[in-house]
């Protein structure tokens, strides 16, 4: 087929071939070395340091006096993190959180994913173009929608007076309640996508057999439809479940003085009381925290990425 | 829901949540119309809050600054998030591929505060040692984007690019075609739709991140979201409601474009494949 009568223009050819393919990988990968993880050791370099009063707010690591090298290390701002109980409730205010969320967007997303992988061909575009719409448009106002909702003045106040369920306006606007509702809220499309692309592509003879068989049909769901897309649900609760504990937005307007969640503390760490070596800290024990559902996500994405390729 | 024509658990259930998503935002529209401040009161129908939003110099400016950063970033996280996809399907052996994918599948789920703290570390560190960036701005939040922006783009047209018939490429090479030109000529005509998605996806992403662009924009560069935020967090506006309205109302309208095209191609290809 390929005819070379010369050998050795082909190996040039095929050197400058691999160095092209060199330079194309190396592109994305200097620019996510330099933006993405690069950063990620300045934050547990700088949580290692003490604030001062300075530009930047906090000391350096290494000094360099009188021709010695010398590294300070500071393990106070995790010992701080530990000591004071603030931040533990934080932490654990924000996994609690973030797991009610998690659960409420999968039992409401989960059976509306099915509707849609059963529903017709041509409907099943349209109506993926309704549960993403939302999330296209502001994440900001959505919540904020919220706030004209829930509040003592909202419209649901308002409306349970005017049934007459209620005498006086239920608190619903800055409460855990609201937060919980907010983040089900706003992550829901994140939870139906991967679900529904994982439920369209089940095979349906599975199902068909299995109704042959004498299968009745709520065992089959059971026994087949649910165990098959189990990789959809894990990256659901990983989408939903990741960002939902860092949140700072839906902390910030729906919740009140006794929501603690760790994005608002960082937040305020970092803008309030300018102490960016706690803020560093807090991000570190975070993605501590977060490693083993980043790697579970990350392994699932890296196989949908590089499936039959 | 053995009944694939009858009402079911789960066809209830989608109604319900499709009400849930968009109850709120419809709410939203209505109140932008109404005359008076409370959301418990109905004072009658008005435009007046569309004036006042289209008056205020603040947010004006603010959602000009928003489009620019949104365009530039969506633009450059195309080129990037594409040559990433590309990349990690093709080139399956080559080292570093395990490390590549990760640190662009990684921002999908990080949450926004440790990206914008890790990004603002980097680049006060940078100005120390370089002096680059001397302030933080349009520059830094530009870098932000882009970067957390190409992992969605890398995502959807990875899943494109599984889908490109290999046997094409391979034909254009065999006929002399450089792999520049094949990508050019054969692979990209095939993956365009998910650029152009990827564009768009990106585009809304970077115009509604308030987080990041908190953490790494400096004095002078206030995005849309900005505005939004400390506006909210004194409670309810109604000229935020005329500004939801609008932002719903664009959003919807390239939403349903979309839809159409995507039909319209259905159709053809179909028909085309008939005859």
């Amino acid at each position: 087929m390929n005819e070379n009568p010369t050998p050795a223009p082909l190996t040039a050819r095929v050197r400058t071939l691999l160095f092209h393919r060199r330079v194309l990988f190396g592109i994305p990968f200097a620019w996510l070395l330099l933006f993405f993880l690069l950063p990620f050791a300045l934050i547990l370099k700088i949580s290692l340091t003490s604030a001062v009063m300075a530009i930047p707010p906090y000391e350096p690591v290494f000094r360099l006096a009188e021709n010695t090298l010398s590294v300070v290390v500071n393990f106070g701002n995790y010992l701080f993190l530990l000591s004071d109980s603030l931040y533990v409730a934080a932490y654990w205010g924000s996994v609690k959180t973030a797991l009610i969320s998690t659960i409420a967007c999968l039992l409401i997303g989960y059976p509306m994913a099915y509707a849609m992988a059963r529903a017709p061909k041509h409907w099943q575009l349209v109506l993926l173009l309704l549960v993403m719409l939302p999330s296209w448009t502001s994440f900001l106002i959505r919540v904020y929608a919220w706030m004209g909702i829930l509040g003592n003045q909202g419209l649901l106040n308002s409306f349970l007076l005017w049934l007459g369920l209620i005498d006086e306006p239920l608190k619903m606007l800055n409460t855990n309640f609201a937060v919980i509702l907010g983040i089900t809220y706003a992550y829901l499309p994140f939870m139906v996508l991967p679900i529904f692309t994982n439920l369209v592509k089940l095979d349906l003879r599975l199902l068909e057999a299995a109704s042959d068989l004498g299968c009745r049909s709520i065992t089959t769901f059971w026994a087949i439809t649910l165990p098959l897309s189990k990789a959809g649900i894990l990256a659901g609760c990983m989408l939903v479940f990741i960002p939902a504990v860092g949140e700072f937005v839906i902390p910030e307007l729906l919740g009140g003085p006794d929501t603690l969640m760790i994005g608002k503390v960082l937040w305020e760490e970092f803008f309030n009381n300018r102490d960016w070596p706690v803020a560093s800290a807090l991000a570190i024990v975070m993605l501590a925290l977060l490693l083993v559902p980043i790697v579970l996500f990350h392994r699932f994405q890296s196989r949908e990425m590089s499936k039959n390729g | 829901m053995v009944n694939a024509r009858g009402i079911s658990f789960s066809k209830v259930m989608l109604v319900l949540g499709l009400l849930f998503l968009y109850l709120p935002m419809f709410v939203l529209i209505v109140y932008s119309f109404n005359a008076s401040r409370l959301v418990s009161v109905w004072a009658g129908f008005s435009t007046h809050w569309y004036s006042a939003l289209f008056q205020d110099q603040q947010i004006l400016s603010a959602v000009w600054m928003s489009l620019k950063i949104a365009f530039y970033s969506a633009s450059m996280a195309m080129c990037l998030g594409t040559l990433c996809a590309f990349v990690i399907t093709r080139f399956k052996r080559m080292r570093g591929r395990t490390l590549l994918s990760g640190m662009i599948t990684a921002p999908l789920v990080m949450p926004e505060v440790i990206t914008g703290l890790s990004l603002l570390l980097l680049f006060v560190q940078l100005a120390e040692l370089t002096g680059w960036p001397a302030d933080r701005g349009m520059v830094t939040i530009w870098i932000a984007h882009t970067t957390f922006c190409s992992a969605y783009v890398a995502v959807v047209v990875s899943a494109r690019l599984q889908e490109v018939d290999r046997s094409i490429e391979e034909a254009a090479m065999d006929l002399g075609c450089t792999p520049l030109k094949t990508f050019f000529v054969v692979t990209l005509p095939v993956i365009a739709p998910a650029l152009v998605s990827g564009w768009l996806l990106a585009f809304t992403l970077s115009l509604d991140d308030l987080v990041i662009a908190s953490f790494v924009s400096g004095p002078g560069s206030t995005t849309l979201p900005m505005v939004v935020f400390s506006s909210v967090r004194m409670g309810v506006s109604p000229k935020i409601n005329a500004l939801a309205t609008l932002i719903i109302l664009t959003v919807s309208l390239v939403a349903f474009i979309a839809w159409y095209v995507m039909r319209r191609n259905e159709k053809r290809r179909r028909s085309g494949r008939l005859s």
